[in-house]
């Protein structure tokens, strides 16, 4: 390696980190600031963080929000799972790889298509069956579901590649039905992908805009609905209060998560 | 006794079912509907467009029209969204690509130990709002905002310059979002790299920028290759990026789509776009899912 490029490469990392970061960090200064105008520092103030906690709509927003992502991430666990099981452990079926290619269309199709199109086959559904009547909160979720069982089911295809099928089959062999099989021996094994995956398709509903807009009806405005509405106009303060908690929360979380897998069961390994 | 997944009869049937019910119902049949109804016509009603099969009195008559597709190519906004979103998306694959490999190489070459923390340092900004990582770029590019305003105090420039609601701002903010989809697979092809294939181009006195011609860059492909499908192909539907950050000169036909059904509520014209858009990101996708099956194996 030569000298030059040994400042190259730490160079460009740092040029990235700022490049993903100054716009983050700019947020969370601009949210103690006193003013309105999101340029002119008139002194440290908590004044949008106020308005923030007492503003309904916004309280309103993230409680919608919050309750699609975990039902929707929770049913995307469940599909997900079994479409990544079905496809792991059945080798051949009829039309195996059309749903094989199925299971990848989400994960690839523009979200204002699949916004557009799962919003079509709502109206569509309700003209003729009826359901679901109306839209709002059920839609959205279905919408997120349909998004999040590709990623589940990505997650959970790659842990169960890497699986070691000896403990089933001994476990099989002492007489153990398949069912329990699955639940004392297969789900703890995949337990971590399960987790990883919900937590993605949560991310996803969380930070989704564009299927929600398209599914939901009046009455159900999702946070990044709220958050679309009040910037799109331009600069508001109580935004940049907004992102700063979220980055806070998120830090936090890291920072538990990062604790908690390098924490004493990995140092005890290394020792 | 079978083994879970070797069994046959109901238990099977309910197993891959159940799921495959779900992706007709939910992904399959929504698209068909939406080809459906890019072929019937605009009306002022509820829902705004008309059968494609309709009882008269004189029997069934065929609803079908080609005129959101006729408008597609009678009117050029619709071509110049289409070819200004390729741009853009070509731009920011290019510009993702040229910052973002010396990144993942950066990182696959970091000590071991800080390769994770390096890495979710990239992914950490995908957990707070995309939206407001966006809006944040506003505050930055105005016209008195805080870029502007460092250049005009340092003498760079003497007046404002034009940053905000343009092409330089979209393509920005098409990199700003899509970045760390490039830097992942780049590391995750290069952290597999052998060092020993470098030491041995090394060794055989190849200078380092030929090792990296000749030995890195051919081996990194396949990451090169996912990265830039990871982001031209969500750039080129983008909607939130031009929306917030672009302006009445920089069309996109994420955009497009979007106004089409939420402004003009013309359900057809939109489902046509729809259609027209994923003619063209055909290609694209098929590579991209065709990489995702090779990854899953």
């Amino acid at each position: 390696m030569s000298g030059r490029r040994s400042f190259f490469l730490p160079a460009m990392l740092a040029l990235g980190y700022l490049f993903l970061y100054g716009p983050i960090v700019s947020l969370i200064v601009y949210s103690f600031n006193a003013s309105r105008l999101v340029t002119v520092w008139a002194g440290f103030s908590t004044r949008w963080y106020g308005e923030l906690l007492q503003n309904a709509a916004i309280g309103d927003a993230a409680w919608t929000s919050l309750r699609i992502a975990v039902i929707s991430a929770s049913a995307a666990l469940v599909l997900g799972t079994l479409a990544g099981f079905v496809l792991n452990r059945y080798a051949r079926f009829r039309g195996r790889g059309f749903f094989a290619w199925l299971l990848t269309v989400p994960l690839v199709l523009p979200e204002v298509i699949m916004g557009l199109s799962l919003l079509l086959l709502f109206v569509d559904l309700e003209s003729v069956i009826g359901w679901p009547a109306g839209r709002g909160l059920l839609t959205i979720v279905i919408a997120h579901a349909a998004l999040g069982t590709a990623y589940v089911a990505v997650v959970v295809q790659a842990r169960l590649h890497s699986f070691d099928r000896s403990l089933e089959e001994a476990a099989l062999d002492l007489g153990a039905r398949p069912a329990k099989v699955f639940a004392v021996i297969t789900l703890p094994l995949i337990a971590p992908a399960l987790a990883a995956g919900w937590l993605l398709a949560f991310t996803l509903s969380l930070d989704d805009l564009v299927l929600a807009s398209f599914t939901s009806g009046p009455g159900a405005t999702t946070l990044p609905m709220w958050i679309f509405s009040s910037v799109r106009l331009g600069v508001n303060p109580q935004a940049n209060a907004l992102a700063t908690i979220m980055v806070a929360v998120v830090t936090l979380a890291a920072v538990v998560a990062g604790r908690l897998l390098t924490g004493p069961r990995a140092r005890a390994q290394e020792s | 006794m079978s083994a879970p997944g070797t069994g046959r009869g109901w238990g099977r049937r309910g197993l891959i079912g159940i799921p495959y019910l779900w992706l007709l119902l939910f992904t399959l049949l929504p698209l068909a509907i939406v080809l459906k109804i890019s072929f019937v016509e605009s009306r002022l009603a509820v829902p705004p467009y008309g059968p494609l099969l309709e009882t008269g009195e004189d029997g069934f008559r065929l609803g079908a029209t080609l005129e959101s597709y006729a408008r597609l190519f009678s009117d050029s906004l619709y071509i110049r969204a289409y070819m200004s979103s390729i741009r853009y998306a070509l731009a920011a694959t290019l510009i993702s690509l040229l910052l973002g490999y010396p990144m993942a190489y950066a990182i696959a070459r970091a000590p071991k130990a800080w390769r994770i923390a390096l890495l979710m340092l990239v992914i950490l900004p995908f957990w707070t709002s995309f939206l407001l990582r966006v809006y944040a770029w506003i505050g930055l590019l105005k016209g008195n905002g805080l870029v502007n305003n460092a250049l005009i105090a340092l003498g760079v420039v003497g007046e404002p310059l034009p940053l905000l609601n343009n092409s330089f701002s979209v393509v920005l903010g098409l990199v700003y979002g899509y970045l760390p989809f490039m830097v992942l697979p780049l590391y995750a092809t290069l952290e597999r790299l052998d060092p020993a294939l470098l030491e041995a181009a090394a060794d055989l006195g190849c200078r380092p920028w030929r090792a990296f011609l000749e030995v890195t860059l051919p081996l990194s492909l396949p990451g090169v290759i996912a990265g830039s499908l990871l982001v031209f192909i969500p750039a080129i539907g983008e909607f939130v990026i031009p929306e917030l950050l672009g302006g009445p000169g920089t069309l996109m036909v994420g955009k497009v789509l979007w106004d089409e059904f939420f402004n003009n509520h013309d359900w057809p014209a939109a489902s046509a776009v729809a259609v027209a858009m994923l003619l063209l990101l055909a290609l694209p996708m098929a590579t991209m899912r065709r990489f995702l099956r090779e990854e899953a194996r």
